[in-house]
């Protein structure tokens, strides 16, 4: 092995390498962990029975249902036809191949990204896949975490292998301290409205710097979560004493001379000093405000403060044209200042921030408000897990007290494939992370923003930041003092 | 998957050109969870034609398509494939294919053959001579033949290869089986295991 120095991404790729490439061809890497969910995993058990092969490693591979389930009325059977049959049809494979699987009303269901590392399945240093693009959030702790298509899904139940071409490397620096009401969602919005949704082509994303370090395992993983909006294979965060903290007890983490091992081997996968990126990146930390997208992709996003842009403003011709399209379609003037646009629903969950450090920051804005009266706000903890922990706090009730919709877990309105969905020329504020044209229902119309903007907004019933609201008086429960993230 | 080396089958004209994956399978069926089963999905919309060169007795069988150019353009499905092979189809020629539908087709066995268009002409002839004749697919000579009349066709060597020693992309990834086996047994201790399940 040479000297060379390497970033994280290469040592990982280097350490799960089972046969290199030759003349062009793609590496053959090992997986450690394969999530598999409903909606991209029938077809490939359905080859795997076709050809008369077995889940190769049973024991690196875990399912659960997460897209398609209700947040309402679990106990009763699925009315859309279609989910039900996914449904089905996981718990069918899962049962005929052995596989493990998390179904609604279990304790570890949920978003199939929320209970990776909630289970501590995930861990620094490993090679995640899973049938779903945002599987980059994984990549918070040091792991080389991808999206993967059906056939993919196929090849690495059958192999636990995959063939991948190498990619190039981006240091996305982040240095500085947030402001707060400033959170890692809005450092990632930052991103990608910095570097476009194609910026990240063909590139795994190292975000690095003392902003990154400051921020929670919750924060990173928000951060790694949309690291496909900029268009990356994958984003990585090295590991350190937080994601050690994050990871050790927890179910599936080592133990005894085997997490000695780990944490010897952990240390070791930092990116090296002198490592060369292909590219880099700066962010000013300090000068972040709050962001929130006025557009129909994620990389159209602003300051809070600022205004829905004009689309003469842009010199590119093509983001002219998607700027003009995209303010036809979210029904928005140009120089409108972006806290004057009112919302109809406020969104709270998906694997971008569903787990319970946004819950509690929102929980935390919220506490003693009122809700602004003609906002609908839904609150969907990422998995079972989150849902009971929030509960065993007392959040649910704040939620409920406030006016919001206490909800089971899901992808819920993060694309609407379940009964939640906006309706047609309806407005959100949501913490999830993808604002195209129809994703939480034909015709709806989305801002991304963090829990705590999101909570804001629902107070006064327009985009707002939790310094527009009126103060209150100091609270007396332990939620103020937990962290925003 | 099968290896293909040499293989007869009921042959079947389809005079038509730019025969997109739509034709092949509309987008409705794309809601199945299987792989399999596609069989009544083929060519949907033309299968309630009674004139539709499928509905007729002969070419029921069909197992060998001889199509005109531009098969397979439009949508990625790889739907397109798995209709075509249910259906009964081993072999399907054209004088020229979507890229995309000649990947698809070579993983899952399905042998895409480019001829020529006066080629494709002097087949559709000779079957129509006589409906429900075979062709033989000579994949090693990499030839057509229906009666006494033998066209050459084209494929390229990787494909070929595949298809003649019948491996899919799990079966080229598998025959690294020993370097698997070797990585898995050098995997440290300390890496997660979903089995046994803890923290249920
Ligand atoms: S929460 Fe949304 S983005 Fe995340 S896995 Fe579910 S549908 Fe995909």
């Amino acid at each position: 092995m040479s000297n060379k120095p390497l970033t994280l991404a290469e040592k990982v790729w280097r350490d799960h390498l089972v046969v290199k490439g030759e003349d062009g061809s793609p590496d053959l890497l090992y997986i450690d962990l394969h999530l598999v969910h409903e909606v991209t995993s029938p077809q490939a058990f359905d080859g795997l029975r076709q050809a008369g092969r077995p889940v190769r490693r049973l024991d690196l591979t875990i399912a659960t249902e997460d897209h398609n389930t209700p947040t309402l009325d679990i106990d009763k059977p699925i009315a859309d036809v279609t989910s039900r049959t996914q449904i089905e049809a996981l718990r069918k494979n899962a049962a005929e191949f052995g596989v493990r699987i998390h179904s609604l009303g279990d304790a570890n269901q949920g978003i199939v990204h929320v209970v990776g590392p909630q289970l501590g399945l995930t861990q620094p240093g490993m090679t995640v896949v899973c049938g779903d693009s945002h599987t980059s959030t994984h990549g918070a702790f040091g792991s080389l975490a991808m999206g993967i298509g059906t056939s993919e899904v196929e090849h690495v139940l059958a192999t636990q292998t995959l063939p991948l071409k190498p990619f190039k490397t981006m240091a996305i620096n982040v240095e500085g301290t947030l402001r707060p009401g400033v959170t890692a969602k809005d450092i990632i919005l930052a991103v990608i409205a910095k570097i476009g949704t194609g910026g990240g082509q063909g590139y795994v994303l190292e975000y690095r710097g003392s902003a990154i370090r400051a921020l929670s395992m919750e924060g990173r993983m928000t951060i790694c979560n949309m690291s496909i909006e900029a268009g990356a294979r994958a984003g990585m965060v090295a590991p350190d004493e937080t994601t050690y903290k994050f990871v050790q007890g927890r179910p599936h983490a080592p133990e005894g001379a085997d997490w000695d091992a780990a944490v010897a081997y952990w240390k070791t996968l930092p990116t090296d000093e002198g490592a060369v990126f292909d590219a880099e990146v700066n962010i000013d930390a300090n000068t972040l405000d709050p962001f929130v997208t006025w557009g129909t992709n994620p990389g159209q996003g602003v300051s809070l403060l600022d205004s829905v842009p004009d689309p003469a403003s842009f010199t590119d011709p093509n983001e002219r044209q998607a700027a003009e399209s995209a303010l036809k379609y979210m029904d928005l003037k140009a120089g409108t200042p972006m806290r004057d646009i009112k919302v109809n629903t406020v969104f709270v969950g998906s694997c971008t921030n569903g787990r319970i450090e946004d819950l509690r920051a929102a929980a935390n804005i919220i506490q003693g408000r009122t809700k602004a009266k003609d906002v609908t706000m839904l609150v969907v903890p990422g998995s079972a897990k989150v849902r009971l922990q929030a509960e065993a706090e007392g959040l649910d009730q704040i939620f409920k007290d406030f006016g919001a919709e206490w909800r089971f877990a899901g992808c819920s309105m993060c694309l609407g494939m379940n009964p939640d969905q906006l309706a047609p020329g309806e407005r959100a504020a949501s913490t999830s992370n993808r604002n195209f044209e129809g994703r939480q229902g034909k015709g709806s119309r989305t801002h991304l923003v963090s829990p705590v903007v999101a909570a804001a907004t629902a107070v006064r019933g327009t985009l707002s930041s939790p310094a527009d609201l009126e103060p209150l008086e100091p609270l007396t429960t332990g939620i103020a003092t937990l962290g925003n993230n | 998957m099968e290896k293909f080396e040499v293989f007869t089958g009921t042959a079947v004209p389809l005079r038509r050109s730019n025969v997109d994956t739509d034709q092949i399978i509309p987008a409705v069926y794309l809601k199945r969870i299987t792989k399999t089963g596609y069989d009544d999905a083929l060519f949907a919309a033309w299968r309630g034609e009674p004139d539709f060169i499928l509905n007729q007795e002969p070419y029921k069988a069909g197992q060998v398509l001889i199509a005109g150019p531009d098969f397979g353009t439009g949508s990625s499905r790889e739907h397109a494939v798995w209709a075509l092979r249910d259906y009964g189809f081993k072999a399907v020629f054209s004088s020229k294919f979507a890229d995309i539908f000649r990947g698809n087709s070579g993983k899952q066995g399905l042998l895409s053959g480019v001829i020529t268009d006066a080629d494709t002409e002097k087949l559709w002839q000779a079957i129509e001579a006589q409906p429900g004749i075979g062709a033989t697919v000579d994949l090693v000579a990499k030839t057509v033949s229906v009666g006494s009349l033998t066209v050459n066709f084209e494929i390229d060597d990787y494909t070929r290869w595949r298809l003649l020693e019948g491996l899919d992309d799990i079966g080229l990834t598998l025959q690294n089986e020993q370097a698997i086996a070797d990585f898995e047994a050098k995997r440290p201790s300390f890496k997660p295991q979903t089995l046994p399940a803890k923290g249920v």
